[in-house]
């Protein structure tokens, strides 16, 4: 019983976190970053935020993460770290040659107050930055929000340095996706294309985190938005944000800048979220939805009508992004189950109110919170038990100690693949999920089942 | 391939240039350096007490990116594998985060009744200025057990300055309470962390010789072991990096003599049996040591032989964090008939380099604080079939199509050894003659040409010497 010391009774904590269901801003601007083709990104701070940030990012994709950092030393804590983003610069285009480097903060740049935008003139005006190249950052400071927020800003900071309005509209749509899978970005890709819509999808990690195995190390691979497809965005018809945590920053930022109307909309994990993106997609650019997607579409109400009785009235805790919760938990609804436990690291007010308004009729007296971590949501287990548990790696250590059937998804997941090559969001996402709350609730029927009455036919 | 022009002194090949090593050095800024920092060295030599609670002072980042992260297994109490943060916010970074620090201190330890605390300082700390040690000593009398700070701030250096921070906290662990009733025969083994129950292994081979085992710094160990650990009459060590200060600090203010040892490979496991019991100057000690010796050779000696003669001629790289690590390396992967082509570290010092120098064969490349483009060109030049690293080098492996080892946090299987010898042989064999290579568009070329050649190849006889002058000559069955 490795989490022996979680006790029923809850008593609310004033100032210790135990087990977090976050991580801090920078690797989320990290992945971001990781999203534009040809990009290198830069962690501006000491060498182990870099370290841990390419590890766990390795660990969760299998592949390999390059990212330079300023390598902070003592001195560089007392007397600023401009001396040291120079020399970075200057070295990372002499030898690693990326089109873009994207800085993001750490805690301790942040708090030295460090004026990233003033080092890079700096740099531009010593010649450090070669013609047609670009430095772009954005501030992650540690101690405000999350790994989701880093994403968010990382993201929004894409549109500040490269969105730009020609006043010659451009038959397409930007496509923010949010933190999701490069899987999911794939499958998105793929869904506007089967609607004939031409989208600028960004940031995209696919053909990045999820590259083949060819013999080599490609240290750019072939996959991310390019700055030309950046530039473009401001001249779209509109934005669809996928996201309201990771996304919102961006194309609010577009619309400020560029005038480019923004839609925001959860992420199209699930029936009813796909639906909304589906038609967003389809009204922004003016299409007729093919028949092949309402196809799609009906295999995955097909699959639920299928099994519904084995999902009704299950209850669920769930954990991870708020993103990712929110439709989860509308498409936990959808499937008559039941998600009692609803906990993000992640702070946002927006979070509480809008899961309690989906769970409103279903479950009124659901346990959400913001800001929670896994310790709580374990304690809400012990008081409340639940048949499935959904979230990321972490959750394996509840789901060993309480015998609860357990589906990773999320971030990060260390013990796994699947991910990386099979979305979640989209109708044949649902359909994947569905599969993998189907395998977990019915192994769990079998496994529990007598020789007298386990069951061939399910 | 293009070397970062003020790295060129940091790698090296030899009998190609005057050895002259600049190591020890803060990596290049803007390098993609695949080093760590000073908490990171602090969080991974405390990691294995597994009956205190380890809080981590800062952002949330800190702790997050280290739960439960290195396989440091523990026989009872599982703490250390939980995840604890003061998760400071901004409004913290301004006022100051020494309330937040005593409030979460105080639940923690009245949640978890541990044995002792260790508090972690994040970067952030050593720019806020809290006052750690003084919040620490506060909740030390208020609860009746060690907290102890450790200064490990990030960019205070390297992983080896965590290192020493984690040894300074340790060392204020020791010379508390009186020791009575050790054997003359005692010793603490310290640099072994327990990875996959290699503690395990290594404790029950000098228990074996009639030693006792006073603590394990810090693999499977417990506070109290560790306030008892001034009582032991001998400190071996392992690795170079992280616990030599620990041994030094023993040496100066208890007098305890301590040896540098390595439980990698049948010689280095060997030899540190043998200087164990050597310092003991008791002939029963050296009886057992060789008769255990001769037994665990015996059982995985053939076994190994026929690894062996699938991997003789096969070429390994090795980039590792301490240089002693590779030393060992270097010399298991020798008895395999490997060929070792390229080694590495992220710490190593000018010693280190030399003694990897002397070790080498002649155009084996050294290398000090590498990176993914030098590392992926090196594996590609030098042909290499296995490559040992951690965890951010695996992929790098993999994508090229070459052979793997973790020798990290993520090995999954004892190593170290007698045992351990034959599990890394295994691996390697595996890993090497994986049919997935023949997959790859840059192997299929070289693994027809491999498998043109005939399979059988002689192996060299093996001659393992201890220091009393007791020989074995293992030859090919």
């Amino acid at each position: 019983m490795l989490l022996r010391h979680t006790t029923k009774e809850i008593k609310e904590r004033e100032a210790l976190t135990v087990n977090p269901a976050k991580t801090c801003q920078p690797i989320g601007a990290m992945y971001a970053a990781l999203g534009i083709h040809g990009c290198l990104p830069h962690s501006h701070g000491s060498q182990g935020c870099c370290s841990y940030h390419r590890s766990t990012l390795t660990r969760h994709y299998k592949e390999p993460v390059m990212a330079g950092t300023s390598s902070f030393t003592e001195g560089s804590s007392v007397f600023g770290g401009q001396a040291n983003l120079l020399e970075a610069i200057g070295n990372i285009f002499s030898i690693y040659h990326p089109d873009v480097i994207a800085v993001h903060t750490t805690c301790l740049s942040e708090t030295i107050g460090d004026d990233i935008p003033q080092i890079v003139s700096k740099a531009k005006e010593d010649g450090k930055i070669p013609a047609g190249k670009y430095v772009i950052h954005t501030n992650t400071p540690s101690y405000v929000g999350s790994h989701v927020t880093g994403f968010a800003n990382m993201t929004r900071s894409m549109v500040e340095y490269f969105s730009a309005n020609t006043g010659v509209k451009k038959n397409q749509v930007n496509v923010i996706p949010g933190w999701v899978e490069p899987s999911d970005m794939r499958e998105i890709k793929r869904l506007a294309k089967e609607l004939g819509v031409k989208i600028v999808l960004f940031p995209d990690t696919s053909d990045v985190l999820d590259a083949p195995q060819t013999g080599r190390h490609q240290f750019y691979p072939k996959g991310g938005v390019t700055i030309p497809e950046l530039i473009s965005t401001g001249d779209s018809l509109a934005t669809i944000a996928l996201g309201r945590f990771a996304s919102t920053s961006a194309a609010e930022a577009l619309d400020a800048k560029c005038k480019v109307p923004c839609e925001i909309l959860d992420l199209p994990i699930g029936l009813e979220a796909t639906d909304r993106f589906i038609d967003t997609l389809r009204t922004v650019a003016g299409v007729n939805v093919p028949d092949s997607i309402t196809e799609e579409r009906g295999r995955l109400v097909d699959v639920i009508t299928d099994m519904e009785q084995y999902f009704y009235n299950k209850k669920v805790a769930l954990f991870g992004d708020p993103d990712q919760l929110i439709a989860l938990t509308e498409f936990l609804v959808t499937l008559d189950m039941q998600p009692v436990h609803i906990v993000t690291g992640t702070q946002g007010k927006r979070f509480e109110e809008r899961i309690r308004k989906i769970l409103k009729s279903k479950v009124p007296n659901a346990n959400v919170r913001q800001s929670g971590d896994m310790f709580l949501l374990h304690q809400w287990i012990k008081n409340e038990p639940v048949d499935l548990l959904i979230g990321n790696t972490y959750g394996k250590y509840i789901s060993k100690d309480d015998d609860i059937p357990f589906i990773r998804f999320g971030f990060p997941i260390l013990d796994r693949v699947g991910h990386s090559y099979f979305p979640t969001v989209g109708y044949q996402g649902g359909i994947r999920l569905l599969e993998k709350i189907l395998d977990a609730v019915l192994e769990r029927q079998d496994r529990d089942a007598g020789d007298t009455n386990i069951e061939l036919v399910m | 391939m293009a070397i970062l022009e003020q790295r060129q002194k940091q790698v090296y090949t030899k009998g190609q240039s005057v050895f002259e090593m600049e190591c020890n050095k803060p990596s290049l800024a803007g390098s993609v350096s695949q080093r760590a920092c000073v908490f990171c060295g602090s969080r991974v030599v405390l990691y294995p007490i597994a009956d205190a609670v380890h809080l981590v002072h800062g952002p949330i980042g800190c702790a997050a990116y280290t739960w439960d992260i290195r396989g440091a297994l523990s026989s009872g109490p599982e703490l250390h594998r939980l995840s604890f943060s003061t998760d400071l916010q901004e409004l913290d970074v301004i006022n100051g985060g020494e309330q937040k620090l005593y409030c979460a201190l105080s639940e923690l330890i009245d949640r978890y009744h541990p044995n002792a605390a260790f508090v972690y300082s994040t970067c952030i700390i050593g720019v806020i200025g809290d006052d750690v040690a003084a919040v620490c000593k506060k909740v030390s009398l208020e609860k009746g057990i060690p907290v102890l700070p450790v200064d490990s701030e990030g960019f205070k250096g390297t992983k080896k300055d965590g290192y020493r921070a984690a040894c300074s906290a340790l060392f204020k662990l020791t010379g508390q309470i009186p020791v009575d009733n050790m054997s003359q025969y005692s010793m603490n083994i310290m640099g072994e962390f327990n990875i996959a129950g290699e503690t395990w292994l290594i404790r029950s081979y000098y228990e074996n010789m009639g030693i006792q085992v006073v603590s394990c710094l810090t693999g499977d160990t417990r506070i109290d072991d560790i306030q008892r650990s001034h009582g032991a009459a001998l400190n071996v060590v392992q690795c170079s990096g992280s616990m030599v200060y620990l041994a030094k600090m023993f040496e100066e203010h208890y007098g305890t003599p301590y040896l540098r040892v390595a439980y990698f490979g049948i010689e280095d496991m060997s030899e540190a049996l043998y200087s164990v019991a050597k310092f003991f100057k008791d002939p029963e000690i050296m009886r057992r040591a060789r008769e255990l010796v001769r037994e665990e050779v015996e059982v995985i000696y053939p076994k190994l032989l026929e690894y062996q003669q699938k991997l003789t001629g096969k070429r390994a790289a090795v980039y590792v964090g301490g240089a002693f690590k590779a030393f060992a390396l270097v010399r298991a992967l020798r008895l395999l008939g490997m060929k070792v082509v390229m080694v590495g570290s992220q710490t190593g010092n000018k010693d280190d380099y030399q003694q990897l120098r002397n070790i080498c064969d002649e155009g084996t490349i050294i290398v000090d604080d590498s990176n993914p483009l030098e590392l992926s060109a090196f594996l590609r030049e030098q042909e290499v079939d296995l490559f040992i690293g951690g965890v951010k080098e695996r992929p790098l492996a993999y994508k090229l199509g070459i052979g793997f080892c973790d020798h990290n946090h993520e090995r999954k299987k004892p190593l170290a050894g007698f045992a351990g010898m034959l599990n890394f042989a295994a691996e390697i064999y595996s890993s090497v003659h994986s049919p997935v290579w023949r997959l790859s568009p840059y192997r299929q070329k070289s693994n027809q040409d491999a498998a043109d050649k005939t399979d059988f190849q002689d192996s060299k006889a093996c001659v393992f010497d201890s220091p009393t002058g007791f020989s074995r000559v293992y030859k090919n069955a």
